[in-house]
């Protein structure tokens, strides 16, 4: 592999957890990001005669170094003084080998990554920022990416990311994960920022691969942690329920050739038993603290999913129900697109395309191609083939994974024969 | 990090209080400001005079002008502040929002400018 390819790897592998060590390092968020930046561009160089063991730790112990020395030029400080000797300390040939290095002891509540979500997340940081924040800290997604994932332009984006950054610093937001007594207030938003994390792992928008696998973990991993905080919340373990259970069917999500399956085409025998009969412990567990909320229900759903034998035993009524009362809960039109597709399923197909095509009317999803490929399916349901051949089209228009556009390319191709 | 304070509110009500809400008003301030300097956070504060004492100037080419009121004419007009000292902005935002001025007013948290090295 190309050393280039490598280390972009492995930059969007643990990018997150070096720039969390580094920000706390730093105590700057700015500066820890030109130290990452400076980090990999040495890595181009320096791995030239072989890839470090744990390349992480290298990354880290070499920003951390850039950081020293550019404190000292620009006469900064660093919030994390004394453990500039533990740096300066270590030998080069040992960057990346020792084992007892600090950036692996970081698996507690007090876990860095934790940390840079609730950075991100600070009320304190105007909201339309905090979500592109997040994804641009944690999942290295750049500008670019986030403006074509939000559909908005790069220079807007890339303004607001600095912005945000600028403020963290100047304002001195704190790097920490809050007190519990704050913690509730701000739970809802970093809840929202770790299903993000594994959205984009799950169908990240801008990757050419389907599963981003390691997005989808580090966001499990999030969830555990959160879980670790606070065991009494049921919407935290709601959301880990939830991902857990998309989770467990990530080999059958994909086809050799890595062509995107549908859960109703899905090999049911590859989906993840144990992972799934763990999360609807977890769900139940939730449901029994008897304070309902979205997640609940979200979850619930997706285990309904899960615990059909076939996916034509699939209980669409009580799916179509659970959408019913995830509207009540978080009304919106993404949620209505899906209420709209179970009533489909459950009860009647002309009455959800026209639901559909209400909701499109509207105008609250444009340039949505969820919206377009679910009309596009239903009608080949229906055996609609040339209304069903145009929604195909209009979903293709404006869909940018590369996976998705191959599934729906083929069943464009189906509907035209 | 420092950090201002600067409590905005409708001044005219807070003048219109009957006399002994007003006196329970002050109190408040003053309790807040005796917390602040237990805490070894207090760097300086004051409550201002009402915006109808505020003179405004401007210097163009050279030349000075005043004109009498406060710069912006708004609804909530600044009234007072505290000048804090504190670790990060968690602790400055929690500090106004105990400031008996968030309550009926607002309160605009600022970090000062670092002293030049």
């Amino acid at each position: 592999m190309i050393l280039s390819h490598a280390i972009d790897a492995i930059h969007r592998r643990d990018g997150a957890r070096v720039l969390a060590a580094l920000i706390r390092f730093a105590g700057n968020f700015e500066l820890a990001e030109d130290a990452l930046q400076e980090a990999l561009t040495r890595a181009l160089v320096e791995w030239q005669r072989g890839i470090p063991d744990r390349p992480a730790a290298w990354l880290t112990t070499v920003g951390k170094r850039w950081l020293i020395d550019e404190v000292r030029k620009q006469r900064l400080q660093l919030s994390n003084a004394e453990a500039v000797d533990e740096v300066l300390g270590s030998a080069p040939a040992d960057i990346g080998t020792q084992p007892e290095h600090q950036f692996e002891r970081a698996q507690s509540p007090e876990d860095d990554v934790l940390r840079l979500i609730f950075t991100c997340c600070h009320p304190a940081i105007p909201e339309q920022a905090q979500l592109g924040l997040a994804l641009n800290a944690v999942c290295r997604l750049t500008a670019a990416e986030i403006a074509r994932a939000y559909l908005e332009s790069e220079e807007t984006v890339a303004q607001r990311l600095v912005r945000a950054k600028r403020k963290i610093t100047a304002a001195g937001v704190p790097f920490v994960v809050p007190e519990k007594s704050e913690l509730a207030g701000r739970l809802d938003i970093v809840m929202n920022v770790i299903y993000l994390v594994f959205n984009e792992g799950y169908t990240g928008a801008q990757s050419a691969e389907l599963i981003r696998v390691s997005l989808c973990e580090e966001a499990l991993r999030l969830g555990r942690l959160l879980r670790e905080l606070l065991p009494e919340e049921p919407e935290v373990l709601a959301l880990l329920a939830l991902m857990q259970l998309h989770h467990a069917r990530r080999h059958a999500r994909c086809s050799q050739d890595r062509d995107l399956i549908t859960l109703e085409q899905q090999d049911r025998t590859l989906w993840d038993r144990p992972a799934i009969d763990e999360a609807l412990q977890l769900l139940d567990q939730a449901v029994l603290m008897r304070r309902p909320g979205s997640r609940q229900i979200e979850a619930a759903i997706a285990a309904l999913h899960c615990q059909a034998p076939r996916a034509e035993l699939t209980d669409w009524p009580q799916i179509c129900a659970l959408y019913g009362a995830l509207q009540r809960h978080r009304p919106g039109p993404v949620v209505a697109l899906n209420a709209a597709v179970a009533h489909a399923m459950a009860f009647d197909i002309d009455e959800g395309l026209e639901r559909i095509e209400a909701l499109a009317a509207s105008g609250e999803l444009p340039r949505y191609h969820l919206l377009h490929a679910a009309r596009a399916d239903l009608l080949r349901r229906k055996k609609d083939f040339l209304a069903a051949q145009r929604a195909y089209e209009d979903a293709l228009a404006l869909c940018n994974n590369q996976t998705e556009r191959r599934f729906l390319l083929k069943r464009l191709k189906e509907v035209g024969n | 990090m420092r950090y201002m304070l600067l409590i905005y509110g409708d001044e005219s009500a807070w003048f219109n209080l009957p006399e002994a809400e007003l006196k329970k008003g002050y109190q408040a301030y003053m309790d807040n400001t005796e917390e602040l300097i237990k805490s070894g956070c207090m760097r300086a504060g004051s409550e201002l005079k009402p915006a109808t004492t505020a003179t405004t100037v401007r210097v163009r080419d050279g030349k000075p002008s005043f004109a009498d009121g406060p710069f912006a004419e708004t609804k909530e007009q600044l009234g007072g502040y505290y000048l804090i000292e504190c670790d990060s902005l968690d602790d400055a935002l929690a500090w106004a929002a105990k400031c008996p001025g968030a309550t009926h007013g607002s309160v605009e948290v600022r970090p000062v400018a670092a002293d030049p090295a």
